[in-house]
């Protein structure tokens, strides 16, 4: 099990632009679909047995996860990145979409396992409670996971077919204007138009929040593009589906192209554009990338075979 | 994205840095680590200065008289007026009318106390505010 081969069975790859949610008077924008919904489709679709929990009172959320470490069982927690000590301050803001992996607890300290922090950190008990239960868009509300049991043979290429067709589905919805390729084109109309509606450092200061949500958020780089390029390496291995590899390298230069318009975003905004950059090129090239992404998840959704359940592949 | 390309900003934030995922010569994945690109530590510098630049206006405000000491805090803690209803327990109408500084001059003691308890600093400190501090405040659990 690789990362990339949870993100993609989860269906995690996705583009979710919508204005009228701010943080900090920035438009939500993501470039995937929540961690409790990649965890929960990724063990369903692999035949793991996952249980997940939401509490309304932090002491039982807290008794729960003390039974679950009892036992010896890591535990997946949603935290909110604001109150969490062991982090350095510029990474507390008040963000909730993170998840942390508890490992173990010594005395009120519980050890959590953290990406941003890159290793195993203790936090005092009252402050994991707090970040339990941080309010505030996508709170978590106590939010924990575990495994409960694996199963014998992992259905691993149904769960990639479903990843693949739940994706380029979710991508080419074409009813919500924020969601997906409509999404990108959505933002590209938008972005176009920043200098007059929001002024020069406005739109800078937009422009690099569209950065830091593709490169810092954006786990692999190129709002995970990347990532989902690996998985399509991976099924094309499991599905033994050849053409998959193909789709791989065409997400992999849309990846490149999401880079480079990150590139472009960062030339401007410190006033170092090339000859013909503007807010006007940027969008252009973000409906490049669209047009581009559209005609790869047509592709994939041919060619991901129809498994009709787990135990059939 | 070849790995020979993976940037590494001496600049960068972050010092633990980031897992990209990259091509090798032969077109298969692998994970690499960067530290960060020039265009990530660029986009971070805009995001601090803003915020930086906030709790320096909004100091400024409180100086002057236009804006309570709430005000401040809230800027130094980069929460607004939504969220931090949430944690009080106020209406966010209510948050905004405790901006106003003749509102706030005005008000109960057991709501100051909320506020003060929330930001986690001392009664006298939340009053009268060190308008000169341009540290962000972190989170601190009570209770």
């Amino acid at each position: 099990m690789t990362e990339s081969f949870a993100f993609g069975t989860g269906s995690g790859l996705s583009f979710v632009h919508l204005p009228f949610v701010k943080f900090l008077d920035l438009p939500l924008l993501s470039f995937r679909n929540s961690m409790g919904s990649i965890f929960r489709n990724s063990t369903k679709r692999l035949g793991i047995q996952a249980r997940i929990w939401t509490f309304r009172d932090p002491d039982e959320a807290m008794s729960a996860l003390d039974r679950q470490l009892e036992k010896g069982v890591p535990v997946g927690l949603q935290a909110g990145l604001h109150w969490l000590p062991y982090l350095t301050s510029r990474t507390r803001l008040h963000l909730n979409a993170h998840m942390v992996v508890a490992v173990g607890k010594t005395g009120k300290d519980y050890l959590l396992s953290d990406v941003v922090a890159g290793s195993i950190m203790p936090c005092p008990g009252k402050d994991l409670r707090m970040a339990r239960f941080s309010k505030g868009p996508m709170a978590p509300r106590g939010k924990m996971v575990i495994i409960e049991k694996l199963p014998g043979r992992v259905s691993g290429a149904y769960a990639a077919a479903q990843g693949i067709r739940s994706v380029s589905g979710t991508m080419l919805q074409p009813i919500f204007p924020w969601i997906g390729v409509k999404g990108i084109r959505f933002l590209a109309n938008r972005l176009e138009r920043w200098p007059e509606t929001l002024g020069e450092e406005e739109s800078r200061r937009h422009l690099g929040h569209i950065i830091l949500m593709q490169e810092d958020v954006g786990t692999g780089g190129a709002g995970f593009r990347y990532m989902f390029a690996a998985f399509l390496q991976e099924a094309a291995g499991i599905l033994k589906e050849e053409r998959l590899q193909g789709l791989s390298a065409r997400m992999t230069s849309t990846g490149d192209q999401w880079r480079a318009f990150a590139v472009q975003a960062a030339r401007l905004c410190s006033g170092r554009s090339h000859h013909g950059e503007s807010f006007v090129s940027m969008a252009a090239l973000m409906r490049c990338i669209a047009g581009e992404e559209e005609a790869i998840y047509r592709e994939l959704r041919k060619i991901a075979p129809k498994i009709r359940s787990r135990e059939a592949a | 994205m070849n790995v020979r390309d993976v940037p590494q900003d001496p600049q960068s934030y972050v010092p633990k840095g980031y897992i990209r995922y990259a091509v090798d010569d032969a077109g298969r994945y692998q994970t690499v680590h960067s530290i960060g690109s020039k265009e990530q530590t660029l986009a971070n510098n805009l995001f601090w200065e803003h915020v930086e630049k906030k709790i320096a206006s909004t100091a400024e405000e409180v100086r002057v008289g236009k804006a309570s000491p709430l005000a401040f805090f809230m800027a130094l803690k980069m929460i607004e007026r939504g969220l931090l209803a949430r944690y009080v327990g106020f209406s966010a109408w209510r948050v905004g009318r405790h901006l106003k500084p003749r509102v706030f001059k005005r008000l109960d003691p057991s709501i100051l106390k909320r506020y003060a308890d929330f930001f986690g600093v001392p009664m006298d400190e939340f009053l009268t505010p060190p308008l000169e501090r341009r540290e962000i405040l972190l989170g601190k659990a009570c209770e």
